[in-house]
């Protein structure tokens, strides 16, 4: 464990100093237990890959008070079960308008356009984490044969549902924002929704597969 | 229900109270008004709770009419206000008759002013808080900034207003800075000894590509020592993050909740209602904070913020 004031009114705390899966399941579980017994100070909280930023109320603790806290929440959270996961499946039609960075993809790796859509669709996805607009979910580990850096030059506008990756990660781009990942194919369903019970299509801790649909069942979900 | 038309919005105004804290798992940053001191006081001053929805204006202000009339009150930047013809004095709260029509135009010092209006204004609420997140279309007046022609409702007024202003002393201790102070990020041992000298004894100037996303900084480049590769972590509101390119950008309301570049420092709380009122193009400089020194400040403001006594005339 590691701590870090990030701000005056903010603590980051590193449970590892990797990504993985292992030290993902310590964030998540300090995540849990801290949402089940919020403390009165407690203003926000941010996991991410191997940490988790915990931002509080400065008249109320510090950050020495806050990392006590912390310690000692850790060594509870060590003992919690893991969660059991969700699986959630994504439909998504790849390529043409919807992916036009699949055949750069494909060229980068010496793979068919075809090939990198069955390398993508193949693997079962861990949620990380939510973080850079609302329902974005950063999902891993991509696999090493189809990972790609990120677009020299970000798009001023990536439309919603777009699917991308970048480095080992993929993620759906839940509003139309600008965006630097590399877009192979597009879903036809709302990662985040203020109107539904659960908001966010995926949510952290949770399991995603995609699978690839034709061009016809994307208009008839997306009408749906 | 009495209501307010937007006859003409202004650059870019907006539905805004003290955001939604709390939902950093969902990816959700807290938006609200980049100045919520303002927004605080001018609700103080219309008879409302500190954290009642609000317009936010940018720049250039717009006009508005109050068929059923209102009491209103204006904070932050002088934007000219006048209603027949008479200027509106800031800081204090007015009655407005029915029928009348508030005109505001071009800034004349800061980047932001904030129309509070007695009852606060009506939208629907998403994750509890009424304020506009542009970049997703979520909350606020139809997740947009307004148009010539919406129509807001007002809630009921909750309490008897009095005629009084906020103090000189008060708006002395609270007004916007050109240094900021800052605290140091978690990556600051990342950058060289020259970078760390350039970010503390020169100049930046606001980019005129500054949103509420983040405020982007013209000036040196601050060069990150090889290898400086992070994990994507949390990042707070204030954070200055620098890009590959040498950029500083300071993360604002409408954040995003996680960041993979370095960060070099972070911007202290009682700071933070400052960078909503800096101008693009205009020059700023920082300097060093104790994290102890912030904590103190920020209980001396809130401390302010909180007493009657010192706050009005």
């Amino acid at each position: 464990m590691r701590f870090c004031a990030a701000s005056d009114q903010a603590m980051l705390v590193y449970l590892g100093e990797e990504i993985g899966l292992p030290v993902h399941e310590r964030v998540l579980k300090l995540l849990r237990l801290f949402q089940k017994e919020p403390p009165k100070w407690l203003r926000n909280l941010q996991p991410a890959y191997n940490s988790l930023m915990v931002t509080f109320d400065p008249c109320r603790v510090d950050h020495a008070e806050v990392e006590l806290t912390l310690r000692k929440l850790e060594e509870r959270a060590k003992a919690l079960r893991p969660q059991k996961n969700r699986i959630v499946e994504i439909p998504v039609c790849y390529g043409g308008e919807f992916g036009p960075d699949l055949d750069d993809v494909a060229k980068a790796h010496g793979l068919k356009p075809s090939e990198v859509i069955q390398l993508h669709a193949s693997y079962t996805y861990h949620a990380y984490f939510l973080g850079f607009a609302p329902g974005f979910t950063y999902l891993g580990d991509l696999l090493e044969e189809i990972a790609t850096p990120r677009l020299e030059t970000p798009r001023k506008k990536v439309p919603a549902g777009s699917v991308g990756i970048a480095g080992r990660q993929t993620a759906v781009y839940p509003f139309a924002t600008p965006g630097g990942w590399r877009l192979i194919g597009r879903t036809p369903l709302a990662m985040f929704r203020s109107d539904r019970k659960r908001m966010e299509l995926v949510s952290i801790g949770d399991q995603v597969r995609f699978r690839p649909i034709p061009r016809e069942e994307f208009q008839e979900l997306e009408s749906a | 229900m009495s209501s307010l038309v937007v006859e003409s919005p202004g650059l870019l105004t907006t539905v805004q109270d003290l955001g939604r804290v709390g939902f950093g798992p969902l990816g959700v940053s807290p938006s609200g008004a980049a100045d919520p001191v303002a927004l605080r006081l001018g609700n103080l001053l219309v008879g409302n709770e500190p954290g009642a929805a609000a317009l936010e204006m940018t720049l250039v202000g717009g006009s508005f009419v109050f068929p059923e009339g209102a009491v209103i009150a204006l904070t932050g930047a002088d934007f000219g206000a006048a209603m027949n013809s008479q200027a509106v004095e800031m800081w204090t709260p007015h009655a407005v008759l029915p029928g009348t029509k508030l005109t505001l135009g071009p800034t004349r010092d800061f980047a932001r002013c904030y129309l509070t209006i007695a009852g606060g204004i009506h939208v629907t609420p998403f994750l509890g808080s009424a304020s506009t997140h542009l970049l997703s279309g979520l909350g606020g007046f139809d997740g947009r900034a307004l148009r010539k022609g919406d129509v807001l409702r007002l809630g009921a007024p909750e309490r008897k207003i009095s005629k009084r202003r906020i103090s000189q002393v008060a708006l002395h201790s609270l007004k916007p800075r050109k240094v900021l102070r800052v605290t140091e990020g978690p990556q600051s041992e990342q950058f060289s000894t020259e970078a760390k000298q350039s970010f503390f004894h020169t100049t930046f100037q606001v980019s005129e590509e500054s949103d509420r996303l983040g405020l982007r900084l013209e000036g040196a480049a601050l060069t990150i020592n090889k290898g400086g590769e992070m994990i994507t972590e949390g990042v707070p509101l204030g954070a200055i993050q620098v890009t590959p390119s040498g950029q500083p950008i300071v993360l604002f309301v409408e954040q995003q909740t996680t960041g993979g570049y370095p960060k070099i420092a972070n911007v202290i709380g009682v700071d933070l209602h400052r960078l909503g009122q800096l101008r693009p193009r205009v020059e700023i400089r920082f300097e060093r904070a104790s994290l102890a020194v912030a904590r103190s400040l920020w209980i001396e403001q809130e401390r302010l913020l909180n007493s009657s006594e010192h706050l009005f005339a």
